[in-house]
């Protein structure tokens, strides 16, 4: 079998790689490949004969060569010895934390690594942006063919498939999808609760818009500078209040995000007091992610009110971090099914090139042949060559059509290789 | 009779073991089962306590052993028809073991024979009890809800995200439940102490007499009314109104052992 592969010079798609589980953060920092690195690299380790595609990634977690050969320890050779000298370090220094994947294990593993299963947060969504940007430039430097093309493509759509179908990026383990859940503990429902947002940032615009998507019904915004609350009150399609309206909205207002620079708190324990009178004991919620911190702690010990900074919301992150790992063995199904499905097309794709070379030996037949018929017909003009060069393409493509029809499609029973193997022989192709 | 009791026990024991499990384990077919398998109980409960009615004429509230049965069936009842208003399922876990354990004590209580008492062929005495066992087990539900929310309120505030966190649903929904066990608990407390006191008029005479229980109901009722009065008028809701319903039905449970055991008044042969 090994022996028809050869023939049949199939690419198969090789990875090595490691990452935060194999390798120590001294190794991989050393190791990693910045995204100039990563270019150069692609430069050099891609010219070496024996690699075909190349695609180099690199994170703070690990390091992952992706390459499609027909001679795989050729391959493996070319990018230890590339890696080595690249980074200056001994092969003896990082072999035993490399990992080296061939056909259905890479692929799995490629779709595990985007889809966030292989992280060491599991389900954090920055890894799909970061293949994909190596995936950039890997095509930018054209060292991406028909197989890595298709892989990653298909790395893409599971990554996304795993994200939506499964919890894997469910349960709070970002700020702001924690501050929600917290909300739904006391209020039942966000539906119709109203809103207030102190400063800005990133953290607080984004709880501010999941808060949002849960059907909160209105949005204050309040900054120090007035200008700025218009603007994120127009974002959020709010009303701007200014900062010295917050105690006096403390009446109406359910659920308080605040994220300012203050060095003092912006809401104290007093101001809570008075209003909660007047809100009826109607309960309040305070979400303080500001540092140092904005809203005074002591005003969780008041009846009705809950006060949750920076450090709480982070310590409910760590506990869904765990209901996530249980969710990523969904993950690993969906994973299972597509390497399947790959593996499929992946089989198919060795009928290409016999075709392509198949092809080609057509046209070098053709070519000469026209060059011979020329050199006897000068008298010929130009248009009329034109014509004969178009009849012969055509003859090409029909007498293609059959075979590649077959080669394609379910006319081989059972191996296709041994057909492919007939049709390099019958047409010497391997030569 | 004994026989047809036990049944009732244990449905109410298989019940409470369902509950019991979901409340672990938070998987929906489990309280679906727990549901039906008190409402079996139920049934089979209210038909026995019928029977019983139709066949001697006298009604079953004659002695203690007697009153819990009731009482059990009314927490169960009460509970049945709440689930299917406010969907706090998570209360089950609290009501089921609650009825089969009033129900056991029931069960091994000697039973006096009925006395051929005139009074419980009364059409006002038997409304006035059972409305008042209705609102009762309204009380006990209310102080259930109050003890939910005590637990998912002490596990927000002490951020203490465990067991109670995730198996509890919102305080809102529990708060909310608890608030209309009490509403409708106090509506019932209120037509029953008036029927009771329309009776007592026609037996002794006088509305009022200052009976030890007559005095302790309304000191219940009182406590009551001031929790539904403060709430509407401040507001008082959460924690105070979990505490309130829990110390109400402290004073409900006082008004209905504690009273007949310590001290006297003509309620106090009825619950030998």
């Amino acid at each position: 079998m090994v022996n028809l592969q050869n023939n049949n010079k199939m690419h198969e798609i090789v990875l090595l790689g490691l990452n935060h589980i194999t390798a120590p953060v001294e190794l991989r920092e050393c190791l990693a490949f910045s995204s100039q690195e990563a270019i150069d690299s692609l430069g050099l380790l891609g010219k070496d004969p024996a690699v075909n595609e190349l695609l180099i990634f690199s994170t703070c977690n690990r390091v992952e060569i992706l390459m499609t050969s027909t001679d795989i320890p050729a391959a493996i050779h070319a990018a230890k010895t590339h890696i080595s000298k690249f980074k200056n370090i001994e092969q003896g220094k990082y072999e035993k934390a490399l990992y080296i994947l061939q056909g259905e294990d890479a692929i799995k593993h490629v779709f595990r690594v985007a889809s966030s299963l292989d992280s060491m947060i599991i389900g954090e969504p920055q890894i799909l942006g970061q293949i994909k940007e190596a995936y950039r430039i890997a095509t930018e430097n054209k060292t991406s063919g028909v197989i890595l093309n298709r892989l990653l493509h298909r790395t893409f759509f599971v990554a996304k498939k795993v994200r939506t179908e499964t919890g894997i990026g469910g349960s709070a383990v970002s700020i702001s999808y924690a501050a929600v859940e917290l909300g739904k503990k006391i209020f039942g429902s966000l539906e119709g609760k109203k809103v207030l947002m102190i400063g800005a940032g990133e953290m607080v615009e984004l709880a501010v818009e999941h808060i949002i998507q849960n059907r909160a019904s209105e949005i204050y915004v309040a900054n120090r500078t007035f200008r700025r609350a218009v603007e994120l009150a127009d974002r959020f399609q709010g009303k701007a209040l200014r900062f010295e309206e917050i105690p006096d909205s403390l009446k109406s207002v359910d659920i308080i995000i605040s994220s300012t620079g203050s060095p003092d708190f912006i809401i104290s324990c007093d101001m809570v007091k008075e209003n909660m009178r007047l809100r009826k004991n109607r309960p309040i919620f305070f979400i303080d992610i500001a540092v140092p911190r904005d809203i005074d702690p002591a005003i969780n010990r008041i009846s009705n009110a809950y006060v949750y900074d920076i450090d709480d919301l982070k310590s409910v992150i760590d506990e869904n971090l765990e209901e996530r790992k249980k969710e990523a063995v969904k993950g690993e199904r969906i994973v299972d099914e597509a390497v399947i499905k790959f593996m499929e097309w992946y089989k198919n794709l060795e009928v290409v090139p016999t075709i392509v070379s198949m092809k080609n030996k057509l046209d070098v037949i053709v070519k000469s042949e026209i060059e011979k018929t020329q050199s006897t017909l000068k008298h010929l003009p130009e248009a009329d060559l034109k014509v004969i060069n178009r009849m012969t393409d055509s003859i090409i493509k029909r007498f293609m059509h059959d075979p590649t029809l077959f080669l394609k499609g379910n006319g081989c029973h059972g191996d296709k290789a041994i057909y492919l193997d007939a049709t390099r022989k019958l047409f010497k192709l391997d030569e | 009779m004994e026989s047809i009791n036990l049944i009732v026990i244990l449905f109410y024991l298989s019940s409470t073991a369902f509950y019991a499990a979901y409340f672990i384990k938070q998987k929906d077919f489990l309280h679906h089962i727990g549901y039906y398998l008190l409402f079996t109980g139920f049934i089979i409960h209210i038909l026995s306590i019928g029977t019983r009615y139709t066949s001697t004429g006298i009604y079953p509230a004659g002695n203690l052993k007697e009153n819990l049965s009731i009482a059990s069936g009314a927490i169960a009842g009460v509970f049945l028809l709440l689930k299917y208003k406010f969907h706090l399922k998570i209360l089950g876990t609290y009501t089921a073991p609650l009825s089969a354990i009033v129900m056991i004590i029931s069960f091994f209580l000697p039973g006096y024979p009925p006395e051929p008492n005139m009074v419980f062929k009364n059409f006002w005495l038997i409304t006035h009890v059972s409305i008042i066992f209705i609102g009762e087990a309204s009380f006990a539900l209310a102080c259930g809800a109050g003890m939910l929310y005590l637990a998912q309120e002490h596990a927000i505030k002490t951020k203490n995200h465990g067991f109670f966190y995730k198996r509890l649903p919102s305080l809102d929904l529990i708060d909310s439940t608890g608030h209309a066990c009490i509403v409708v608990g106090f509506t019932l407390l209120t037509i029953g102490l008036i029927i009771g006191s329309i009776y007592a008029k026609s037996v002794w005479g006088r509305f009022w007499s200052w009976d030890p229980k007559e005095v302790w109901s309304m000191i219940s009722w009182l406590l009551y009314a001031a929790l539904l009065h403060q709430r509407l008028t401040m507001g008082w809701r959460g924690r105070r109104a979990a505490i309130m319903s829990i110390i109400g039905f402290a004073a409900l449970m006082f008004t209905f052992f504690g009273v007949n055991f310590l001290l006297t008044g003509h309620h106090g042969e009825f619950t030998k």
